[in-house]
């Protein structure tokens, strides 16, 4: 057993730093490779040293080989981890590593060959006794060999890139032709993001949930799971929230998918942290689906509830400790669940948006007041940059609770306390599928974000009693801003502006959706009694609040009927705009006069752009794919704009006849700029 | 006795009745707000005091002795914003259009000499169908007065336009004597000669929100500052405004509590400026970074986007703010953004609101079309205001500040109290490019040689340090602390007392 003294970290971001944090703990030295978007980046600056390795694009810098170990020859590492992504999964890695006596933090290569090909790892799967899903394992040469084995399995099939992940490189074909387009796009985006094109067909399970093992191995023969995941909630294959444990899951399903795991982790002597990731149907019959022999992304749920530190062990086994504890002793205790949050603006269907985080402010970790857990990974800093070149994560926020109601809660006020500016993220799609009943049920399928928005996310759900509280909480501060105002200087002593207690609030989600209630303020300093009348056949209720609000904050922290409420402001002409639970309002805050007068003001409807074809994120345009004068039809492909390494066909969402197009291949546009007008 | 006090009653709520219901309500219908209503939100409620309620027109021409309205089309008087005085007139487009008669004139006449006497602001609410016809000539003089006061009070009291409605002709040149002008999305218009005269006149065909509204106003002409999406949210900016405001040339700047350490660090201003020299990023961030609690009021927000001009407080204190705008141009200055900067600058050094200058500019904006526009004169403006300005100016070079254009922004040598530079800044002449093809030309073939000038030339001259070691530049501070660093200069500035040689006038170049 050789103690590791020195980690090189091949990746980047909040992996990289997580990797650190854990290392520092064992008084290991950490050394961080950057590219040169990353020169400044927050894992850059942790690590005790850093080794610049190219230029931006991953496959010239993260993952070239060569690069990474002429970093640890001059850093004098002993030990590398990868992370996940880039090289985490290439066995040649970890071969050439041995060559140098370098300790490889990760499974042996065998285990990486055999799991790291799906055509290869299913057979495994099937010879360990695991069920698997029905599907074609040879490799596919072209898109008709793609649609005649579809039609053998039966539609639906799942497409895949064989050296995919993370969801890249995967298509969901209903029929003939959509296996053939699938078929195409998954091989570019392989070809692009793997520098492999080799693609796969299986059979898509429907209403599937996707949970996965958690699986630790030493080098002595050891292996133990540390219970599931819960993955189902995925936006086209890519996840979005997890938990751990899964709502649907019982102790004896649990125990087999358990066992199962350990059983293929053992037939390919498994020696690290890695993932047994299956497909679980309504009847609790699961399949194994594939099997991640890196950390996860996701790998802080199963930390949160079973106290283990995944680097922490893998490090240990690394250098050839034994584990230390056994199946027996896995606990799981309480409930953990993680919000990725995406630089995608969900309103703009989740495209990418790129930049500058103008603000960056997430909330405290540490135990909040409800005895919740908030844990923040990141690799992000407040002026730092959502780079075009990466996967677009800005954070994980985590939370664990003693069980899942108070996992929930606690990212619901977490997300609320999360600030960011600067770039479009999906914050406040997570808080709608927080508040979604479906989900609060624990009823959730992989599909469930394409069955509950299934023409995008148009903003979460109101709820009155928190427009009420938000409208109450708005009222104090305007009073609070306009009693400042009337102390400037210069005003005429004893003609001091009177301010009336009694405020009028328009609370305004969209031209529809108005809200009008009275607020009549009560008390001087401290707590208030605020008397909400909202307009309509309701009685008026009373409402205790308390802020220390002051101009100029942009989280209001308040106290509602004794209880926290918080959300985010930013001040606008005659009041603020609020951001709570992933919905946006516009309040005006007026005097009793004023409002009555300000019902007067027309509705101005915004303009319609349903004639343009606007750029929805900031993109070059690799294709055009009709010409001026054309007749389109209804979902028509008509142009592909490239961003953050993924192709985005935009379609035509009525029929129409191209009037005119204003952009060529090769341009590079900003969010909202015109491709092509239609007639 | 008791009969005549009800008879004032009765005559102030016929006078306050306007045109009558059926124009309130058309006024109304087009989404405008009738003049004492307008003025009931712009001022403190119940600190509006009426002037000249009754006055009724002389006019006896074309049946007009027939009509009297009491207040004769236009509301003036005085109230307060925030308990600061301020004197007020409305027009009132229920009482014959709002048109302007010979008392209409007097009325808003009378309250403008108040307000320079008194040292009040003056805000005029304008909502006018132009002259009224009827009274030929004496509605042209009484324009004439008006303009005349206007030229009288510039620069003695802060005056503000509001276009709420029409204003047409003669109409249009007293909002554009004042120093501000504001218009309301959809429902106002400015111009000289209107839609139906042109197309007699001159065959063009173009409507009147084309020829004359808000987005014409405040994007291709710049006679506009700013345009609100409706009466409401026109009025509560106009209350915003003012708060930045001084009363009157001799006031100083309004004081107010603020929410904000005057010394609060922002690490994230160290990474503004890209690695890249050739990328932008946007000056309005580092403007909300340093500013109390993040207020900024912009000033001609969608003109000459390449400069941006507006107010701020620092320690609760009004700062007038100049910053080029990389998103822009490249931040570069080209004619438009000089009249604009430069009309901003002297409108602080009128009212001693101090400068705050913010500098990234490669350069003027080269081209024929700049040129046979006039830039040289139009960038003298610039250049002029800002050593003609006597009140503090802080600047700070955030990174390019090159050539004629460094000469401009508020430079040490135009009198600058204190002048920062970011490490980042470069100060130089020009781009390293530009200045290697210059400096060795017999080596532009030499692709090597060339690259070693740039570098050697960039080593030199694209720092601050330069500039530093000759005192153009009194201290080279760190990004994060720049709003540490401003707002005990202007603390420092706060007693400077500066004037410049007696004249008559000066001759800026117009």
């Amino acid at each position: 057993m050789t103690k590791i003294k020195k980690i090189l970290i091949a990746n980047r971001g909040e992996i990289a730093c997580r990797v650190i944090k854990t290392a520092r703990n064992m008084g290991i030295e950490t050394v961080a490779v950057y590219s040169d978007a990353d020169k400044h980046a927050l894992h850059v600056e942790m690590a005790d040293e850093a080794v610049h390795i190219g230029p931006p694009p991953a496959n010239q810098s993260y993952i070239v080989m060569d690069k990474i170990l002429d970093a640890i020859k001059q850093s004098g590492a002993d030990a590398v981890h990868p992370g996940y992504g880039f090289l985490s999964e290439n066995p040649e890695f970890p071969k050439a590593l041995k060559k140098m006596g370098i300790t490889f933090i990760g499974p042996n290569p065998k285990a990486i060959t055999a799991m790291g090909d799906k055509i290869t790892s299913k057979k495994l799967a099937q010879e360990a006794g695991v069920s698997t899903v029905p599907g074609h394992m040879g490799l596919i040469e072209d898109a008709d060999e793609a649609v005649k084995i579809a039609n053998n399995i039966g539609y639906p099939v799942m497409i895949k890139a064989s050296a995919g992940g993370g969801g890249k490189g995967m298509r969901i074909a209903w029929n003939d032709e959509e296996a053939r387009e699938g078929f195409q796009a998954s091989k570019n985006e392989a070809a692009a993001s793997f520098g492999d094109d080799r693609i796969f067909i299986e059979k898509f399970v429907t209403q599937p949930r996707h949970i996965e093992i958690q699986v630790l191995g030493d080098k002595h023969g050891n292996v133990i799971y540390l219970g599931e995941r819960e993955c189902s909630i995925q936006r086209r294959n890519q996840k979005v929230i997890e938990e751990a444990p899964s709502p649907f899951l019982d102790e004896a399903t649990r125990k087999a998918m358990g066992e199962e795991s350990v059983a293929l982790a053992k037939a390919v002597d498994y020696d690290s942290a890695g993932t047994v990731e299956f497909i679980v149907d309504g009847d609790k019959n699961f399949y194994f689906l594939e099997m991640n022999t890196r950390l996860q992304v996701e790998h802080p749920v199963t930390e949160l509830i079973t106290g283990v530190d995944l680097v922490e062990e893998m490090i240990r086994s690394a250098q050839g400790e034994k584990l230390s504890m056994k199946q027996k002793d896995v606990q799981l205790n309480g409930w953990a669940i993680e919000s990725r949050i995406y630089a995608e603006d969900p309103f703009r269907n989740f495209l990418p948006s790129i930049g500058r985080l103008v603000k960056y402010r997430p909330p405290a970790e540490g135990v909040n007041r409800s005895g919740a857990i908030i844990r923040n990974d990141t690799g992000v800093y407040e002026g730092g940059e959502i780079s075009m070149y990466y996967d677009p994560m800005i954070a994980k926020l985590c939370t664990w609770g003693e069980d899942r109601g108070v996992a929930i809660n606690a990212q619901r006020s977490a997300l609320d306390n999360f600030e960011l500016e600067g770039i479009g993220h999906n914050i406040p799609f997570l808080q709608a599928v927080y508040d979604h009943d479906r989900f609060e049920r624990g009823d959730i399928t992989t599909a469930f974000i394409a069955d509950e928005y299934p023409d995008g996310f148009e903003g979460a759900d109101i709820n009155s009693g928190h427009a009420r509280k938000i409208a109450a909480v708005c009222a104090l501060m305007h009073d609070i801003k306009e009693h400042r105002a009337a102390e400037i200087s210069g005003a005429l002593p004893n003609h001091k502006r009177h301010i009336p207690d009694i405020w009028s609030v328009e609370l305004k989600v969209s031209n529809d959706e108005v809200y009008h209630y009275t607020a009549d303020i009560n008390g001087e300093e401290g707590l208030r009694t605020i008397i909400m009348d909202d307009e309509g056949d309701k009685a008026a209720l009373e409402l205790e609040v308390m802020t220390g609000w002051t101009p100029g904050q942009t989280l209001v922290r308040a106290s509602v009927d004794a209880a926290t409420f918080n959300f985010q402001v930013q001040p606008i002409s005659e009041g603020f705009k609020v951001w709570h639970r992933g919905v946006e309002y516009k309040a005006a805050i007026r005097n009793p006069r004023a409002a009555e007068l300000a019902r007067l003001m027309p509705v101005k409807i915004p303009p319609d752009t349903s004639n343009l074809l606007l750029c929805p994120m900031p993109g070059v345009i690799v294709s055009i794919m009709v010409e001026e004068g054309q007749e389109i039809m209804d979902g028509q492909a008509l142009a592909i704009v490239e961003a953050m390494k993924m192709e985005n066909t935009l379609r035509a969402e009525k029929k129409a006849v191209v009037k005119k197009i204003n952009a060529a291949p090769g341009d590079n546009l900003a969010v909202d700029e015109v491709i092509m007008e239609f007639e | 006795m008791q009969d005549i006090l009800d008879q004032l009653e009765a005559r102030r709520a016929e006078a306050r009745k306007g045109g009558g219901d059926k124009r309130i309500d058309s006024q109304h219908a087009k989404g405008k707000l009738t003049a004492r209503e307008r003025l009931e939100l712009l001022l403190d409620p119940g600190s509006f005091e009426e002037f000249d309620m009754f006055v009724k027109h002389r006019s006896t021409d074309f049946g007009m002795d027939e009509k009297h309205f009491p207040g004769d089309g236009v509301v003036t008087g005085w109230g307060t914003i925030n308990g600061r005085k301020t004197f007020v007139y409305a027009q009132d487009f229920t009482v014959f259009g709002g048109s302007l008669s010979e008392t209409h004139a007097q009325k808003i006449c009378k309250v403008q000499r108040m307000a320079l006497k008194q040292g009040a602001p003056i805000i005029g609410l304008n909502d006018s169908g132009g002259a009224r016809i009827q009274e030929g000539v004496a509605a042209l003089a009484g324009y004439t007065d008006v303009f005349q006061n206007n030229i009288i009070a510039s620069g003695v009291i802060p005056q503000i336009s509001v276009i709420m409605g029409p204003s047409a002709g003669g109409a249009v040149y007293s909002p554009a004597l004042t120093d501000f002008i504001f218009m309301v999305r959809d429902s106002s218009y400015m111009f000289l000669t209107g839609p139906d005269v042109l197309k007699t006149v001159t065959n063009e065909i173009v409507t009147a929100e084309e020829l004359g509204g808000a987005k014409t106003h405040t994007t291709k002409s710049s006679v506009a500052d700013g345009a609100f999406d409706n009466d409401m949210e026109a009025l509560a900016e106009i209350r915003r405004l003012f708060d930045f405001l001084p009363l009157n040339n001799r006031d100083g700047v309004p004081v107010r509590t603020f929410f904000d350490k005057h010394d609060r660090i922002d690490n994230s201003l160290d990474t503004l400026v890209p690695e890249n020299p050739n990328l932008p990023y946007d000056m309005k961030e580092l403007i909300a970074k340093i500013a109390d609690e993040g207020d900024f009021y912009e000033i001609q927000a969608d003109f000459a986007k390449n400069i941006l001009t507006g107010f701020i407080r620092m320690e609760g204190q009004t700062i007038g703010v100049v910053g080029n705008q990389p998103m822009v141009l490249a931040g570069c200055i080209d004619s438009d953004a000089s009249r604009k900067a430069a009309r901003f600058v002297r409108f602080c050094d009128c009212f001693n609101i101090p400068l705050l200058t913010l500098v990234d500019v490669p350069g003027f904006l080269p081209g024929t079309a700049q040129e046979f526009g006039g830039v040289i004169k139009h960038g003298a403006k610039l250049l002029y205001a800002y050593g003609e300005a006597t009140v503090p100016k802080v600047t700070v070079i955030t990174r390019k500040a090159y050539g004629g254009a460094y000469c401009v922004m508020s430079p040490k040598h135009l009198g600058g109290d204190i002048n920062y530079a970011w490490p980042t800044a470069q100060i130089a002449v020009m781009g390293a490019k530009g200045a290697v093809e210059i400096l060795h030309r017999k080596d532009l073939g030499d692709a090597e040689k060339t690259a070693e000038h740039i570098a050697d030339y960039e080593e030199k001259f694209l720092s601050p340090f330069r500039a530093a070691e000759r005192g153009y530049i009194d201290e080279v501070i760190q990004p994060r602390s720049t709003r540490k660093r401003v707002t005990r200069a202007f603390a420092l500035l706060k007693d400077k007392n500066l004037s410049n040689p007696w004249k008559k006038h000066s001759n800026l170049p117009l």
